[in-house]
């Protein structure tokens, strides 16, 4: 089966034309960063805002818990048939799907960072605004870029879906070859999405090693060469019921 | 088709609560064990579900349309999405308790199932609660490849250009989950009574 898949990604004929792989994986590609970009734009400054001021966590947590209850299949074929086209549809379903894991970053990464260091910045007279983007921000870049990686993840995963309703993204392969029974195809197709979802995590978790501050790299750095104790008390604060953004990766479809 | 679905979403939630109870056990004693097995949950999320119920027949032989497969790939993805919880949640048993159990005579297994286990739940329930609800979710892509489910419901209504299947498929798996999750977190507290009573660990 391996072979065969090895064999539909080097046939020349799989790398030209308007249905090549090539163009396959742009078109994923553009519908994934469309959706991580337009949950972000969305999920960011709500997970500052509730984590911020404190107000709504309670909203914030259910609602987004029944957002990812929503099947992405039903949403893109529902929202296909009421615009009647592919790409709006399939682009809000990416959006809600990328949602909720953006919004628990975001949300939790305020959310823990140590009261201590919240409380001095207010102690040395910083404004709300001054202590959110100096202090709660920098501190909670972690957790956020791994709601984005988290987010990723599912969007790549979940892409393969919009082939269904006639999107040429690297689902394609997948439902071509399931519908012949050309396995090659149908693995070979799996193969390169699962490496598109690679690439893009290492490119992320390379933007979010630029992007954290290194004072904060240190200090994650001594916290895990201490006692694990350490290590377990800073998530255990995270946990008011609502799950982590660990625990968030839940669906990748 | 809704018992369908409910088959394929908590089968696999229930094996990988299990999987994941002994794995985090591991990753919690043994310091190596803890690093591979996170490593390991980390690329298996890079695994799309499409392709690993691709991938999966390839590995044990199953046929494609085997509904097998979706168990299986939904059992990989949760087991490795609750690992990482239950070994951050065993590790925060504080010592003195361990200690007090060691010290009243409790040997190892005992102390782990009476002790540690009781006092992650409320850590591993919220990890179980976000694993069935995309469990739940996920369950209907598996439609694509042909297994039952409401995502029957999608594919049929989308082929004949029709709304009111593709409408009650979501409205039932959003009523879906949300039953699941009730019903989870009323088992949550069943088993952890102290949390009510206000007493800490």
């Amino acid at each position: 089966m391996f072979a065969d898949a090895f064999g539909w990604l080097v046939d020349p004929v799989n790398w030209s034309g308007g249905k090549s792989i090539p163009v396959r994986v742009g078109i994923h590609l553009l519908y994934c960063l469309g959706a991580v970009l337009g949950a972000a734009l969305i999920a960011v400054p709500l997970g500052l805002y509730v984590g911020h001021t404190g107000r709504g966590g309670v909203v914030l947590v259910g609602g987004s818990n029944a957002l990812r209850a929503l099947p992405t299949l039903g949403l893109v074929t529902f929202l296909y048939l009421v615009a009647g086209g592919g790409t709006t549809g399939v682009l809000i379903g990416l959006v809600v799907l990328a949602v909720p894991p953006i919004l628990a970053g975001a949300y939790a990464g305020i959310q823990d960072v140590d009261r201590g260091v919240v409380d001095a910045a207010s102690g040395m007279g910083m404004t709300g605004a001054q202590r959110l983007w100096r202090v709660e921000v920098p501190n909670a870049l972690p957790l956020l870029v791994g709601g984005l990686r988290n987010a990723m993840l599912q969007v790549v995963a979940t892409a393969s879906v919009a082939a269904y309703v006639g999107i040429e993204t690297l689902g394609r392969p997948l439902l071509d070859g399931l519908r012949v029974l050309d396995y090659g195809q149908f693995v070979g197709g799996a193969i390169l999405i699962a490496l598109l979802a690679v690439v893009l995590d290492v490119v992320l978790a390379g933007l979010g090693r630029l992007v954290v501050p290194a004072g904060l790299r240190l200090s994650a750095k001594a916290r895990r060469a201490g006692s694990p104790k350490a290590r377990s008390g800073g998530s255990q604060s995270r946990r008011r019921g609502e799950p982590a953004p660990v625990e968030s990766g839940g669906s990748t479809a | 088709m809704l018992l369908d679905h409910v088959y394929l979403s908590l089968v696999p939630l229930v094996v990988s609560v299990a999987l994941a109870i002994v794995l985090g056990l591991l990753c919690h004693r043994f310091r190596q064990v803890n690093a591979a097995l996170i490593g390991i949950s980390n690329i298996v999320y890079t695994i799309p579900s499409l392709a690993l119920f691709a991938i999966i027949p390839a590995v044990i032989g199953t046929q494609v349309l085997d509904p097998v497969n979706v168990i299986l790939a939904l059992t990989v993805y949760t087991t490795a999405l609750l690992v990482r919880p239950v070994a951050e949640a065993l590790a925060a048993v504080p010592a003195h308790v361990t200690a007090a159990a060691t010290a009243m005579g409790f040997r190892p297994l005992r102390r782990f199932l009476t002790v540690e286990l009781p006092l992650a739940v409320p850590v591993l329930a919220a990890g179980v609660r976000v694993g069935s609800v995309s469990n739940i979710s996920l369950v209907s892509v598996g439609a694509l490849i042909g297994t039952g489910g409401l995502g029957t419901l999608f594919t049929d209504g989308f082929r004949q250009r029709y709304l009111a299947p593709i409408i009650i498929g979501i409205v039932l798996t959003l009523v879906l989950a949300l039953v699941v999750d009730l019903l989870l977190v009323l088992l949550r507290n069943r088993l952890t009574p102290w949390v009510r009573a206000g007493g800490a660990p």
